[in-house]
């Protein structure tokens, strides 16, 4: 059977089929689904346009919560995520071996924490009692008289998700950039002295980033799609979707509260487009930005 | 005036230039990894401790009854831990193995067969790797509840197989093995399939470690599937029951020992596999540039 197999078909097939029922199709039926009303009781009513429409014009939560938070949200995290990973990346290569892997681990590691799990420690570290470690900290150095309601009020609900999403960026694209980096041919920085190259920022962007231009976009595509995955950590720290006064409310909260709260599976599909396009837009910004460096 | 002295690239031996980076990774690491020994310290801790005022941060009279009662609160509903366990292990190592599989093995045709709509196919998975699975949660469930793959142990496993990441990852990494390798071998007569089995295989195990932890992760942690798609309780995977825990103690701050402990257990393997194969990944992810 093994000796006869030739065909390309054997190797793609299982990919390929699993690729198109989970990640095309679903793709395409929220795509057209956004143009339905559909409660998932009845059939799909066609609606054209209405649900973008309804969207962009009379979601005020849309337009005055989930949009700016999200633009606030992705705006920080991304760009602060990926620069942090490119420079704890670049010190990582200038150490040896043995604390470069121990950094490695304890920096990549709280991405694997994903969601849920680590909830925990966020809620405990900053319950809104005198039990809170910040909380209890706050009060025992007398710069609070109370303590705060981090988690629920909506001042601070937003840093906070800000500063635990910024926490677990060092992902895959951390560890690309870190591989790229120690990959590069040493002696193009010796080459570089000798054509009297003077300093460590001449020496980043005129060897290190260009030698490792792909790893950088593939970091950079990693950190974009991380961003908006990690989108639920809102709902999960104030425990209520929507959050308080929809302060730490996201796109991705926002489609679930239409889908699985209200039933709008069509608007929520128009949403999950919406979404899908700036991924998408924003990915080819990055790009644009990047290559230019040439 | 002393001449600068370029960067160093993975240097053999401590110098004292490199203390500059450590006053910045040290605090840096601290700061990472404070959250991580709270959760494993919080889970050791006795109910008295868990509570104390003003709290404290490590652990004094360390107990095992945290884990204890995360154990007794799934039987009091009726499902016994062990259950939750087992299936959560058969569920991610047959998701692994296949993940491993069928993704390398798209790989190796990407790379290496020739065929028409190559070059397509790799460009769809390229732009795949924006695709965030969450933004399609509910055409993803019309999909599967459409193909009657509810409340079967299949669809824990299924979507989370073709991971584009993944398949790039490998793709990338075959690029560099030499072609001789292959055509000595065909003219041998060996078939695609036991060239891609003996050797290459073994060749890109550096790749294959790196899509085993990232399915892993995905599959491990994953608490979309067992809520979603899965309505009969004994089905559901460890990451759920943990998920519910809030729900279950009626309150975060009561239960919070026992969160932390199923933090622990849930975060232990990532962690280990990790450790394990660390220099496996790096090696994959230098050729894991986006051109």
């Amino acid at each position: 059977m093994i000796r006869r197999m030739n065909s390309p078909l054997w190797f793609l097939v299982p990919y390929v089929f699993l690729f198109i029922v989970f990640i095309i199709i679903p793709v395409v039926l929220a795509i057209g689904l956004s143009f339905t009303y559909f409660n998932t009781i009845e059939f799909p009513e066609f609606v054209g346009l209405r649900n973008y429409i309804e969207l962009l014009t009379r979601d005020e939560v849309f337009m005055q919560n989930v949009l700016p938070n999200t633009i606030r949200f992705s705006f920080i995290v991304g760009p602060v995520g990926y620069l942090m990973s490119f420079i704890l990346a670049w010190m990582l290569a200038q150490i040896p071996h043995r604390p470069r892997t121990l950094f490695a681990i304890i920096l990549y590691s709280p991405s694997m924490t994903a969601g849920i799990a680590m909830t925990v420690v966020w809620t405990v570290m900053f319950s809104g009692n005198a039990t809170g470690y910040i909380n209890s900290m706050l009060l025992s150095f007398g710069i609070s008289q109370e303590p705060v309601q981090f988690l629920t009020s909506p001042d601070f609900l937003m840093n906070i998700m800000i500063l635990v999403s910024l926490w677990g960026s060092m992902g895959v694209g951390f560890l690309a950039m870190l591989a790229g980096i120690l990959n590069i041919d040493q002696s193009l920085y010796e080459a570089a002295y000798m054509d009297g190259m003077k300093n460590r920022w001449q020496e980043i962007f005129y060897i290190t980033i260009p030698s490792m231009k792909p790893q950088m976009l593939f970091g950079a595509v990693m950190a974009v799609v991380g961003t908006f995955q990690v989108g639920a950590i809102g709902v999960q720290l104030s425990g209520a979707n929507p959050t308080p006064q929809n302060a730490g409310q996201l796109i991705v909260n926002h489609i679930e509260d239409f889908g699985f709260i209200r039933y709008l599976m069509g608007y929520a599909s128009a949403i999950s487009v919406v979404l899908l396009i700036m991924i998408y837009v924003i990915s080819k910004a990055t790009f644009q930005v990047l290559g230019d460096k040439e | 005036m002393a001449r600068f002295q370029g960067m160093t690239i993975n240097p053999k031996r401590f110098h004292k230039d490199q203390i500059k980076f450590y006053a910045i990774l040290i605090p840096m690491a601290l700061f990472v990894a404070l959250p991580i020994l709270f959760i494993v310290s919080h889970a050791f801790k006795p109910t008295n401790e868990l509570f104390a005022y003003p709290p404290r941060f490590f652990v004094r009279v360390p107990t095992l009854d945290n884990f204890r009662n995360l154990v007794e609160l799934a039987s009091t509903s009726g499902i016994p831990f062990s259950r939750y366990l087992f299936n959560s292990i058969v569920v991610t190592v047959i998701g692994v193995a296949l993940s491993i599989l069928v993704t390398s093995m798209a790989a190796y045709a990407l790379s290496k067969l020739k065929f028409k709509g190559k070059k397509l196919l790799f460009e769809i998975n390229t732009i795949a790797l924006m695709f965030v699975p969450i933004a399609v949660t509910i055409p993803r469930y019309l999909t599967i509840s459409r193909l009657g793959l509810i409340d079967s142990y299949m669809v824990l496993i299924l979507p989370l197989i073709a991971i584009p990441v993944g398949l790039f990852l490998v793709k990338q990494f075959i690029d560099q093995t030499p072609n001789e390798l292959i055509e000595s071998a065909k003219i041998d007569g060996a078939s695609e399939m036991e060239i891609f089995i003996k050797i290459i295989m073994p060749i890109i195990a550096p790749a294959i470690a790196t899509v085993g932890i990232l399915s892993f992760q995905l599959i491990w942690n994953d608490v979309v599937g067992p809520s979603l798609y899965i309505n009969s309780e004994s089905m559901r995977t460890l990451s759920f029951y943990f998920s519910t825990l809030a729900a279950r103690t009626g309150n975060p701050v009561a239960g919070q020992g026992m969160m932390a402990a199923a933090s622990l257990i849930m975060f232990v393997p990532n962690i280990l596999m990790f450790i394990f194969l660390q220099s496996r990944v790096m090696n994959t992810m230098a050729h894991s540039g986006l051109k």
